[in-house]
């Protein structure tokens, strides 16, 4: 349900877009209109604000971290082209609400509408992924890709690759459909069937790390069924098992 | 304000659009010339980025320097923390894309006639220009200072030779001695970039010469990140006690306003007179000079600009990007220069082909950091308004949160890290 609206808010916003100048206009009132509250870390503009860039100029924003098309040079910050357009939709949201911890994401998604941000989703999904290259630990490569095949890649498949872009077509209907009779706190479980686009093998390391933080400190939320994996991965030897895993998504270059 | 800006924008439309009529080609910009003033960040983006949206536009800039130092993480350099080479790039990315570059200085740039002329005799035709020419000093504001003296009393605000000298100043220094830094009234390049540099100079003074310490002799009482910066004083180099590495005073009173190389001292608009065994002055800036001996800039010294495409709110067909121009509520920074750059070029290349240009998006991300393993940064989304000028989205934005875990901090590091490595190349890699 939520998946269909998104999807019909996006293509209303296409075309916004194609309406040119006239629908910026009808379009321009909506982020002006809401009140700044006192401690807004940004006041009130003077002038109403025109809405309405192409996915292209509001995708080029993000390379001055993430890198031109969105395949970031590194160290840490994640490479955006080949990421699942839904996952980027959520996880953009989960950072400007603070459902989801981020540094530097939350302050920044905020500035963007929800059809601004389904605009860049959508266009990183179709830039060409280009693996990290990056250090790893070439010791522990073998052990993380036994965990991998064991826990993770029942969701994360093909080694948790970047598949060729399908997403939200590929989804099995009655999955779809099961969700929406299903009550919020439950759509975790909708979500994760989205997780076979998410980029795990040859994204940066420190940021796969600081996401895997995230999910064990519960600074963001775990689906159900990763929180049992990672339980896994770690029952032997926490920071062992997580190394591995990382070692192993590094190594596929 | 609202009818001049549209209307403005569909005359320039009709006045490209008059001139591509006939044009032969597929390419909007067949034939068409754009000349790019300046290499710096802002430049570099602007040419990458318009050679990347229309191959067939002649591309040329005009940069006197063979390689660009960046100002960016040059504080770094100071500390000893980093090589500058690691700061120093070429131009050859540009140039395998097919960009031409004139090294020579640009002296004039004629928005009616349509060209650049150069101080080596050349005359550069252009049917759109883009100048990004960074800032220059205003070394009267400050009695006794000057280009020359700069050369031993360093600003390094342009990094390259000066910031090498700087630290090998305070490389030599003995322990127990006092460097002074000034920072000049807004608006200057890089609002955080003076508190950064005392700090990460009180890094290096607190491992190498603990007896030694960093004054700051501000213009303002206020500055960027200020509740973070004195939060990293308080908690790496003993702010407000008596072991203080870093002594900060605020301005006005404490603005720095003459310089006596000779004795090593300098007075502040107060009349205390603070000796220092190293001194580093960043004086009051304004555009750079091109910007100003061409009649880009207005009273107060910057460019001012339409919001919607960079253009000259001045001179038509020349657009300014980067630290030189007015953008409203965007600071002078890389990063803000480096979207200003794409903003720009999509509007040239859009106009160049008799288009309307797009609706613009920008942003900004600055880092900043004040100590080994602990960044901080400030973020802004912006849009253009109706009546022209950049603003920030509402609630969007700001610093990082006060009082964070040091985890936290060492993340923002890492990412610091990644924006240099990502904007460089994204600014200057073919």
């Amino acid at each position: 349900m939520a998946n269909t609206s998104k999807k019909l808010a996006l293509l209303v916003g296409g075309i916004v877009l194609g309406l040119g100048s006239i629908a910026q206009a009808a379009d321009a009132p909506k982020p002006a209109a809401a009140p700044a509250p006192a401690a807004a870390p940004a006041a009130a503009p003077a002038a109403p604000l025109v809405s309405g860039a192409s996915a292209e100029a509001l995708a080029n924003t993000c390379a001055g971290c993430h890198g031109t098309g969105g395949v970031s040079a590194g160290p840490a910050s994640p490479t955006l082209a080949g990421t699942n357009a839904e996952y980027f939709n959520d996880i953009m949201k989960r950072y400007a609400d603070g459902s989801a911890y981020s540094t530097i994401m939350g302050r920044i998604a905020k500035g963007f509408t929800t059809e601004e941000i389904a605009l860049m989703a959508d266009y990183f999904a179709k830039a060409p992924f280009s693996p990290a290259k990056q250090k790893f630990d070439t010791a522990m490569v073998k052990e993380g890709g036994k965990l991998h095949d064991k826990n993770c890649e029942k969701c994360h498949s093909e080694g948790g690759k970047v598949l060729a872009a399908a997403p939200a077509d590929k989804k099995p209907a009655d999955k779809k459909e099961k969700a929406a009779k299903k009550g919020d706190d439950e759509d975790e479980d909708d979500e994760e069937a989205g997780d076979e686009w998410h980029i795990l093998a040859g994204q940066w390391t420190p940021y796969l790390r600081y996401t895997l933080e995230d999910y064990v400190a519960e600074r963001r939320e775990m689906p159900k069924k990763m929180k049992k994996a990672i339980e896994k991965v770690t029952a032997k030897d926490a920071d062992t098992g997580l190394a591995a895993l990382l070692a192993y998504y590094a190594s596929q270059q | 304000m609202k009818i001049d800006r549209r209307t403005f924008v569909k005359a320039a439309g009709a006045l490209a659009a008059v001139g591509i009529t006939g044009a032969p080609g597929l390419a909007f910009g067949a034939g068409k010339k754009v000349v790019v003033v300046g290499g710096g960040t802002g430049g570099a983006t602007a040419a990458k980025y318009i050679k990347k949206l229309d191959p067939s536009i002649d591309v040329t800039i005009v940069e006197p320097n063979e390689k660009y130092v960046t100002c960016y993480f040059s504080n770094e350099v100071l500390a000893g923390e980093r090589t500058i080479e690691s700061i120093t790039h070429g131009y050859d990315g540009l140039k395998k894309l097919g960009i031409t570059m004139v090294k020579d200085h640009a002296t004039a740039i004629d928005a009616e006639k349509k060209v650049v002329k150069t101080a080596g005799g050349k005359d550069l035709p252009f049917d759109r220009c883009v100048v990004a020419p960074g800032i220059s000093f205003l070394f009267d504001k400050v009695e006794g200072y000057s280009e020359e003296v700069a050369k031993t009393i360093t600003h390094a605000w342009k990094a390259g030779e000066q910031t090498v000298t700087l630290r090998k100043q305070i490389e030599a220094m003995p322990d127990g001695g006092t460097v002074v830094v000034t920072a000049p009234p807004a608006p200057f390049r890089c609002p955080p970039g003076p508190y950064e540099r005392a700090s990460l100079i009180a890094g290096y003074l607190k491992a190498h010469k603990p007896k030694s310490k960093v004054i700051i002799l501000d213009s303002s009482s206020k500055f960027s990140k200020d509740g973070l910066f004195k939060q990293a004083w308080t908690k790496f180099y003993g702010f407000e006690t008596d072991n203080a590495i870093i002594d900060w005073r605020p301005g006005p009173d404490a603005a720095v306003v003459k310089v006596n190389p000779a004795g090593m001292t300098v007075e502040t608009s107060f009349g205390d007179e603070v000796k220092a065994d190293v001194i580093n002055i960043i004086p009051p800036q304004a555009a750079g000079k091109i910007a100003k001996d061409s009649g880009l800039t207005n009273e107060s010294g910057w460019c001012p600009v339409n919001g919607k495409t960079m253009e000259s709110s001045i001179a038509k067909g020349v657009h300014v990007i980067g630290d030189a121009s007015i953008a409203g509520a965007m600071p002078k920074s890389a990063y803000a220069a480096n979207s200003q750059a794409k903003v720009a070029a999509g509007a040239v290349v859009a106009m160049l082909g008799g288009k309307e240009p797009g609706v613009p998006s920008y942003l900004n991300t600055c880092y900043s950091i004040p100590a080994h393993n602990w960044g901080i940064s400030v973020a802004g989304v912006y849009k253009v308004g109706e009546d022209g000028k950049i603003a920030s989205v509402p609630n969007s934005g700001g610093v990082t949160p006060m009082d964070a875990p040091d985890w936290a901090h060492e993340r923002e590091v890492q990412y610091a890290y990644s924006w240099y490595d990502n904007i460089v190349k994204d600014s200057f890699g073919g």
